[in-house]
């Protein structure tokens, strides 16, 4: 009887999806990039025409530039007119429609992460709207944001309410002609957030991609503009600590951060693209330009990140600490498993007096996994008693793994001071065993003495986040050791 | 409780333990001296089940049970426990988190609830109020920054915290002044039980004059060559381990 009705029920559920396989996907430009893409992204976005000018210059100066190969990571090549540059949101009906559709391998992970149920199906693209928690959460959100006049939306939504301050303030920290990578953004991104804090305003909340519903589909070139203005204060939380299950290879945001006197920004990252299999197919290629400025005095910018996913990351979340008395802050855990390939690190630029910046890297390899810290730390000759402390240490797991560190210092400051400690370290087998005799699992003893290892940077998280970045790293490094 | 026949383990392809019989029973507590080098430590670890460490004859039963054949973290949950001669330092780890982690690893094997944190807390500070150690213990990393002696406290204050059914203690007593001396002694004659055993690895007899043995064996060149009751330790003491290697060539 039972096995009967479930036969039904699968037979109806194939009916259902052949029934809506048309006309999906209507609504994507073919693969390519020329000015007619970038002119037409620029149109069905509706865009003004400032934007549309910028986005062409970006395109136009990326065609004259070569794509960067200083990193230490390897890939194939990666053919820009093989990309599809533009695709709505695709069609509700081609996504599963329930968390039985839904990879059990992939919900196990959030299992393990902790997601609650309602955020776990949109995660997984599940199409069903308006009944989770989280669009009262939403609205709630909203409300009180509104009352304080911080505003936060999608990108294009700023674009079309807030046109002067997109104006005013987009590609300020990262011109469109900074990078190969930060130049293809300029010219191609599709959304992204748009964040401005008032003068004097502390904002009431944790603003969290999570809870922004449009975010979960930006695509592949996102773009995210923050701005603090005098005496503001926000902290940001970035990404999702869940694999999404992306088909696009190719990760190019950019993100801007600006800081006026004495605001404050937070931003923390959290980062678990598809890192590829264990043989090291697939997976995410995140080339990802961050900077923030603390164009003010007294202001502040801190970047807090954990990288665990993306088969190639290429990252370095950086300050340009222009304000007197400015304050740079860059805390890193990066986790590389199986055939993943990570240089990230950062670069703090001391322009003006007494600006200090602090750096806390800790990377971890494991598998045949390659780990790459780079930093640079510039002391301009303006910069009269600026400092700088740089910590990085890179803890090794297994035998086949990696692990390199290029710090570059340039100081033209006499009265500046740059202090810089490394440590490079492998699990130690002893650690392990004592663990294990105290009859501590071998999983368990590996994610705790990992977990030692970042505790200063976990630190450094929100709350919920330091427990879910945890989580996370077990996940990632499951089955290293052994 | 223990019953080790035959035992030779060997490593890198060196022979260091040459056929090692031993027999350990409920109730009590069993010392096992020798000079540098004699193959004592080598003992503690393979019992505790340590790789790296090749058995190439021999057997050991705890209670019963093939103990070779365990990994090493379930002949901890079977309650098994090793003194470390060289506690290592895992920073970042708190003190706390690694015991309370123990501790629930070893209940859940037996079927037991996950201890409840808040009677975890008073469990430890009792232990250490015991052990007489200072409170920072409670927020410090595993070992870390610790001196010889704390970390020889500490090894004793997990011991009494998960109440092992046998304790091996490797040269817990080296290095530590008089009153440390006394303190860890007092952890492990607070253990003493009719249904727990202690085995003490030590160089010197001057633990054995706090925790009293019921026998005394002497390992030197990876075999037993001697057992008595405490006097011998006192022997050994006046007339050195050469002394044990003369009369029995003798």
């Amino acid at each position: 009887m039972s096995s009967k009705s479930q036969d039904v029920e699968a037979l109806v559920g194939q009916k259902y999806r052949h029934g809506f396989i048309t006309d999906i996907e209507s609504d994507s430009l073919p693969p390519g990039l020329d000015e007619d893409v970038v002119a037409a992204i620029s149109k069905k976005k509706n865009e003004p025409q400032f934007l549309l000018d910028w986005r062409l210059k970006a395109f136009r100066h990326w065609q004259t530039m070569q794509e960067p190969t200083w990193a230490h990571v390897r890939y194939k090549p990666i053919d820009y007119q093989d990309i599809s540059y533009y695709s709505a949101p695709k069609s509700p009906a081609n996504a599963p429609k329930s968390l039985d559709e839904v990879d059990p391998k992939l919900l196990e992970t959030y299992e393990k992460l902790g997601i609650p149920l309602h955020e776990r199906a949109r995660l997984a693209g599940v199409a069903v709207d308006a009944v989770f928690d989280s669009v009262s959460v939403a609205t709630t959100f909203k409300d009180k944001l509104g009352k304080a006049g911080v505003i936060f939306c999608s990108f294009s939504d700023a674009v079309r309410d807030h046109p002067r301050l997109v104006e005013r303030y987009l590609g300020s920290v990262v011109p469109t002609t900074d990078n190969f990578f930060a130049a293809l953004n300029s010219a191609v991104f599709s959304d992204g957030s748009f964040v401005y804090v008032p003068p004097g305003v502390r904002c009431p909340m944790e603003l969290s991609t999570y809870f922004r519903i449009n975010a979960a589909k930006t695509g592949q070139f996102e773009r995210t503009l923050i701005i603090a203005d005098e005496g503001a204060s926000v902290s940001y939380l970035e990404g999702c600590t869940a694999p999404m299950r992306d088909e696009n290879q190719l990760h190019a945001a950019v993100v801007e951060l600006v800081a006026l006197d004495r605001a404050q920004i937070k931003y923390s990252t959290v980062q678990n693209w598809y890192p590829g299999d264990e043989n090291g197919l697939g997976g995410i290629y995140n080339f990802v330009t961050k900077r923030g400025e603390c164009r003010g005095r007294d202001s502040k910018i801190s970047w807090t990140q954990v990288e665990t996913g993306s088969a190639i990351t290429w990252k370095y979340p950086s300050c340009i600490l222009k304000g007197e008395n400015s304050i740079g802050e860059f805390y890193s855990v990066a986790v590389a498993n199986n055939y993943q390939q990570a240089d990230t690190g950062t670069k703090m630029i001391h322009i003006g007096r007494n600006t200090r910046s602090t750096i806390v890297s800790k990377g971890i390899s494991a598998g045949h996994a390659e780990n790459t810290y780079r930093g640079l730390v510039k002391i301009l000759p303006s910069a009269a008693g600026a400092r700088n402390f740089t910590q990085c240490d890179s803890l090794l797991m297994g035998s086949k793994c990696a692990a390199n560190t290029f710090p570059y210092m340039e100081v033209k400051n006499p009265t500046a001071t740059v202090e810089h400690e490394a440590s490079t370290s492998k699990i130690g087998e002893d650690q392990l065993f004592y663990c294990l005799q105290r009859g501590i699992s071998a999983e368990d003893a590996v994610n705790m003495i990992v977990s030692g290892f970042c505790k200063v940077v976990f630190k450094e998280l929100p709350m919920e986040f330091a427990v879910e970045a945890q989580n996370l790293l077990s996940v990632s490094l499951e089955g290293a050791v052994g | 409780m223990l019953e080790i026949k035959d035992l030779t383990v060997r490593v890198a392809g060196k022979e260091i333990l040459k056929g090692v019989n031993l027999r350990v029973n409920a109730g009590e507590v069993h010392a096992i001296m020798g000079p540098n080098g004699s193959g004592k430590s080598t003992l503690a670890q393979v019992l505790a089940g340590r790789e790296d460490y090749e058995v190439s004859s021999g057997s050991v039963s705890f209670e019963g049970r093939d103990l070779l054949a365990l990994p090493a973290e379930e002949r901890a949950r079977a309650g098994l426990f090793l003194g470390f001669q060289y506690p290592v330092e895992i920073p970042g780890v708190n003190n706390v988190y690694l015991l309370k982690a123990a501790l629930n690893a070893k209940r859940k094997a037996a079927g037991e609830p996950e201890v409840d944190a808040y009677e975890f807390l008073g469990l430890i500070k009792q232990k250490m109020k015991f052990m007489q150690m200072s409170e920072s213990f409670l927020t410090r990393g595993v070992n870390e920054g610790f001196s010889g002696g704390e970390k020889k406290r500490n090894e004793v204050l997990q011991m009494l915290v998960l109440e092992p059914k046998l304790a091996i203690l490797d040269e817990t007593d080296s290095g530590l002044d008089i009153d440390a001396l006394k303190v860890v002694s007092k952890g492990v004659n607070s253990l003493r039980d009719p249904k727990r055993a202690v085995v003490l690895v030590t160089h010197y007899q001057r633990l054995l004059d706090y925790v009293i043995p019921d026998q005394v064996h002497v390992l030197t060149g990876g075999r037993i060559v001697k057992s008595g009751d405490k006097s011998l330790a006192q022997e050994l003491e006046r007339r050195g381990y050469d002394w044990v290697l003369e009369s029995r060539v003798a």
